[in-house]
């Protein structure tokens, strides 16, 4: 089925990725993402010393910090670091560092719609690039549901707001960047969801289809992800 | 949780209520593998559910939800705002959602629970999006006057599953809820007319008599927890807090998805669990329509 989108991509077609790390210079690591006009900026600080409420003497607590782009943090800020900071947690190796505390602070620079699932990106760069222990990455694309029924990816905030409903999901990255390919058994670990927050009506089966189309698009992003970490840190890197 | 030899040893050994203290996911995976749990219900079934409408007297709609052990007071005030120029007309809804210290201990006093804000925006955007309200209805006079319905929800026990919870009581206080009658004044302003007034009043109200929302497609939430290859529905606080993969599926009457909210976690949902869970869900979305069916026959009864 053709849709017409603004800019001309087609149902699948994500919007043109950015990203380049070690962007601050005092922060352990930091990155930047931008996904079409969406930029967050992600800074991590740690791990350090937690002398804070949330200490646990087994693990590694991590915190984050959402600042938006203008105006106060209000619920909704509070609800996006909430579920970061929840995804985080499962991707990270918590028990390396048991007693101390990583701050993620997330700056949104631009919001053009998916702007969760393109902080959960930049948060996972940052994330790397301080060095902190991880089982592996985690991709977030955002998949729209229209009226008619058909879903498209990466929306920006116009069509964000046009669509019935749509699912921010987050999966593991694709296991064949690390690991020979067909070593793991059964269903595929990327096809396993790390977190999923839908927003509006959709059908069951709908959101089985944005589940298909958003794994698939996961892997594009995950090779970019794979890509831009492969190269030296202060080099931007940019694909179509 | 700690060493598992060690613990496999222990659990012959030791008293049941020290093998949970010190094992508490050794413990409860061993009741999982019988497929049952502590509390002796089956991996799938909730708790007991019961709802109580009108609780709050000065509230125009209130309802009292219990899950288990976990109780939510949710109340409805109805006020007359003027409405946005963008929308004049439709009304509005502001849903609170607050957990004072009474709740649980892991909320003190003077510090805001971490999960207040995050629930109340989930319950704002579950209820909103579900299409339930029509805000076209709230409308008085369109672009003077609207309703704004104040939602308030506490929590009074927190033992898990609180956005159900919380859902369940705000739904309920809807479907009890009356818009009182009001008519406007000689400066063209609307003020409410108290029960006497009514009969002798020679002003024409603006809304004839006390009426009813008209809800449609009521959204019901069921939180499960995942763990290896159970699903657990749901959940108590304690098992919330040992097994940390929730997932929150939120499904209105006719069966539409209206969230499926999974905030991370350890363990990664394959397709065939979330069929699973939507599944477990659908089964209580029908128990729950059941219990506020008969909660309002109650009601009408009085």
């Amino acid at each position: 089925m053709e849709v017409d989108r603004e800019d001309g991509r087609t149902q699948n077609q994500l919007r043109p990725l950015a990203c380049s790390r070690n962007v601050l210079h005092r922060a352990h690591g930091s990155a930047s993402w931008y996904q079409g006009d969406t930029k967050v900026l992600a800074a991590v600080y740690g791990p350090k010393a937690g002398a804070r409420k949330n200490e646990n003497p087994e693990k590694a607590c991590i915190e984050v910090i959402w600042k938006p782009k203008t105006g106060q943090t209000g619920k909704l800020e509070k609800e996006y670091e909430m579920i970061l900071k929840r995804t985080l947690q499962s991707i990270c190796i918590l028990t390396v560092n048991p007693n101390t505390t990583t701050s993620i602070i997330i700056q949104v620079v631009n919001d053009d719609g998916a702007l969760l699932p393109c902080a959960i990106n930049a948060a996972c760069v940052a994330l790397v690039d301080a060095g902190i222990p991880m089982k592996h990455l985690a991709v977030a694309i955002c998949c729209c549901v229209a009226k008619s029924g058909y879903v498209i990816m990466d929306p920006t905030k116009l069509e964000e707001q046009k669509m019935k409903s749509f699912a921010y999901l987050v999966f593991p990255n694709s296991v064949h960047s690390v690991l020979p390919e067909g070593s793991v058994q059964g269903e595929p670990m990327e096809h396993g969801i790390v977190t999923s927050v839908t927003h509006g009506i959709m059908s069951v089966d709908d959101y089985f289809y944005c589940l298909e189309r958003g794994c698939a698009a996961s892997a594009k992003l995950s090779d970019f992800l794979r890509r831009s970490l492969q190269r030296h840190p202060t080099d931007s890197s940019k694909a179509g | 949780m700690g060493l598992p030899n060690a613990s496999g040893d222990l659990s012959t050994e030791v008293e049941v209520d020290a093998f949970r203290r010190l094992f508490p996911l050794r413990f409860y995976e061993k009741h999982l593998s019988e497929s049952i749990r502590p509390d002796a219900r089956p991996l799938g079934r909730a708790r007991d559910t019961t709802i109580a409408l009108g609780a709050v007297a000065s509230a125009n709609g209130s309802a009292l939800a219990k899950i288990g052990s976990t109780t939510m007071l949710a109340a409805i005030k109805m006020e007359v705002m003027t409405p946005s120029t963008e929308t004049p007309d439709e009304g509005c809804v502001a849903i609170d959602f607050h957990m004072p210290p009474i709740c649980s201990p892991i909320v003190r006093p003077g510090r805001p629970a971490e999960a207040a804000p995050v629930v109340s925006k989930q319950l704002s955007d579950t209820i909103l999006s579900s299409g339930m309200i029509s805000l076209k209805e709230l409308c008085l006079v369109s672009g003077k006057a609207a309703w704004m319905a104040y939602l308030d929800i506490y929590c009074l026990d927190a033992d898990g599953a609180l956005f159900d919870t919380a859902l369940l009581s705000a739904v309920a206080a809807f479907s009890h809820l009356e818009i009182p009658v009001v008519s406007l004044n000689d400066d063209g302003k609307i003020v409410l007319l108290s029960e006497e007034q009514e009969g002798m009043s020679e002003r024409e109200p603006v809304n004839k008599e006390k009426r009813k929302l008209t809800l449609c497609s009521i959204p019901f939430s069921l939180t499960c927890i995942l763990h290896k290859n159970y699903i657990l529905a749901d959940p108590t606080a304690e098992e919330e807090s040992i097994m940390e993969t929730l997932v929150t599926i939120v499904l209105d009457s006719s069966s539409q998805l209206v969230s499926l909210y999974k905030p991370g976690g350890p363990v990664l949902a394959y397709t065939s669990a979330i069929q699973d869970c939507i599944a477990i869900t659908r089964q209580r979305v029908k128990e729950l329509q059941k219990i506020l069916e008969e909660a309002i026959s109650v009601m009408e009864v009085d």
